[in-house]
């Protein structure tokens, strides 16, 4: 038991994670759990799995701790040489692709998805997906990590075309709350991070503050509690 | 034929002989000794003025203890120290490379270290060995910037916390800091709650023991506790303490030193073409 705990905490540090990027009418929406773990100890549990590549571009990581944060420190490398080349901000295309071509041309070393987000001048607010192995593809809005598993056929009722900036960060917390509920490797708090002309936007929802779902709730109008305050006896069947 | 082995007289170079047999113990399920490891609970906190970090000072190779008294917290820069578990050589051998890569860079820009570029230095190396250099780091500091407080894992990810453990005994360390940690803690107060985390691994993990070391680095200041506490002292000793019996007599005192004392004539002219 103990050499299996050892074991465990030499565990490669990895984000189990959801990950979400919503587009909404002005901008975008990036949102994340809070969970990093090795193996099944939670070795960070308020993390920040959104991290900043421009002013204007962010990415969720999940995956491998180590080679997500390894391909976002380069990409913020190379987009801070990139605009000072060009002498304006990268666009968002520009920063998802240097993340493809990384995850791309590495793909047998690394083992990390990512979502890239931002607004940009040109195209306004884009969500690209970029999962393991390298494809990107340019979505209204993309999920990722362990937890996204559970949130497909809700996005696939949810989600709809030119959400307000309310309305699209409400639906972000909702979705990161319900994969926290059912996902063992996502939890703790809620990040978001909101992108427009207007610039950026960091929001925080403590554990605490998020709605409870279904077997989390406390029992309400159950059989059990009836029974149990009209008979302490056991009921005698005659 | 007489089947009496043949004296062979002994062939120089490196004898092979016992790799075969060691390859027959492992696949018989015999397993070589390991190397030596800390065990270990590191710890690491900031409180109102900068930041403190703890250590336990056992090093264990398997399962016996090889040292009682090792320093975990080792040295990076004036205002950097650096606590390491994992490998012994390893951790010791990472953390005195970037020291002294720091200290080049502290002469290349004239300027003090900065807790984030030992992070970047120690990232790197520990990512581009993929997880096989197994030191697992709690790094803090106070720069310009502030105090901070940084966790490095093998495979190159780190976490940037007001708390943080790591070793074997992180657990027992972290169950102790998520009960009593809060923000502001005095000097005093944080010195209290790293020597209790490092207490809980020291009681509760087989891998740590012996001490405690604690390091304070403040703006400007540092102060290095070794054996801030020695909650496991050697209970029984015995009272006749060990000293050899004089029962040789010295009669000659004889001392021949080994090097030649080379003599330097003064020679008045220089050399000349």
């Amino acid at each position: 038991m103990n050499m299996d705990l050892k074991k465990d905490l030499d565990a490669p540090h990895s984000m189990g994670t959801t990950i979400i990027g919503v587009t909404y009418n002005g901008g975008v929406v990036l949102g994340a759990d809070s969970r990093t773990s090795t193996g099944v100890y939670v070795a960070n549990r308020a993390s920040d799995k959104i991290t900043q590549l421009t002013d204007n571009v962010y990415v969720c990581r999940s995956g491998s701790a180590a080679d997500s944060q390894i391909v976002s420190d380069y990409v913020r490398y190379f987009l801070h040489q990139h605009t000072i080349q060009q002498g304006q901000p990268a666009t968002v295309k520009v920063a998802a692709n240097l993340v493809r071509l990384l995850s791309y041309n590495n793909k047998d070393i690394l083992q990390t998805g990512m979502i890239v987000g931002g607004w940009d001048k040109y195209e306004g607010g884009k969500i690209y997906g970029i999962p393991l192995g390298g494809t990107i593809i340019e979505q209204p809005f993309s999920i990722g990590g362990s937890g996204s598993s559970y949130l497909y056929g809700f996005f696939d009722q949810a989600w709809k075309e030119g959400m307000t900036k309310d309305e699209a960060e409400q639906l972000v917390v909702k979705a990161v709350s319900l994969a926290i509920a059912r996902d063992g490797a996502s939890g703790g708090v809620v990040r978001t991070v909101i992108i427009n002309s207007e610039g950026v936007t960091r929001n925080f929802y403590p554990g605490d503050k998020l709605p409870l779902w279904h077997e989390e709730l406390e029992p309400q109008n159950s059989l059990l509690d009836i029974l149990n305050a009209s008979s302490p006896e056991p009921m005698n069947i005659q | 034929m007489s089947k009496s082995a043949v004296e062979v007289p002994p062939r120089c170079g490196f004898s092979f002989d016992l790799c075969r047999r060691n390859a027959m113990l492992s696949e018989k399920g015999v397993q070589a000794p390991s190397y030596r490891k800390t065990g270990t609970t590191i710890v690491g906190l900031v409180f109102q003025d900068g930041v403190i970090l703890g250590a336990d000072t056992r090093a264990t190779e398997g399962p016996i203890v090889c040292d009682k008294n090792c320093e975990k917290i080792h040295y990076m820069a004036p205002n950097i120290y650096c606590c390491g578990a994992g490998t012994a050589a390893d951790t010791e051998a990472v953390t005195d490379m970037v020291s002294s890569q720091l200290q080049l860079h502290r002469h290349h820009t004239g300027r003090e270290s900065r807790v984030i570029t030992a992070l970047t230095l120690l990232k790197k190396h520990l990512f581009n060995y993929q997880g096989h250099v197994q030191a697992a780091l709690v790094l803090g500091g106070v720069d310009i910037t502030g105090p901070h407080l940084h966790t490095i894992y093998p495979h190159g990810s780190t976490d940037t916390l007001p708390f943080a453990t790591m070793g074997s005994g992180s657990l027992a360390a972290m169950a102790i800091f998520e009960t009593k940690y809060k923000e502001g803690l005095t000097s005093d107060e944080g010195i209290k709650l790293v020597t209790e985390a490092i207490c809980s691994g020291i009681f509760n993990d087989l891998g740590s023991g012996s001490n405690v070391d604690v390091c304070v680095i403040t703006k400007g200041h540092k102060e290095y506790l070794r054996n801030h506490l020695l909650p496991n002292p050697r209970t029984y000793v015995s009272p006749k303490d060990y000293s050899l019996s004089k029962k040789t007599e010295v009669l000659l005192t004889k001392i021949t030193p080994l090097k030649e004392k080379v003599q330097v004539i003064e020679r008045g002219d220089a050399m000349e073409e």
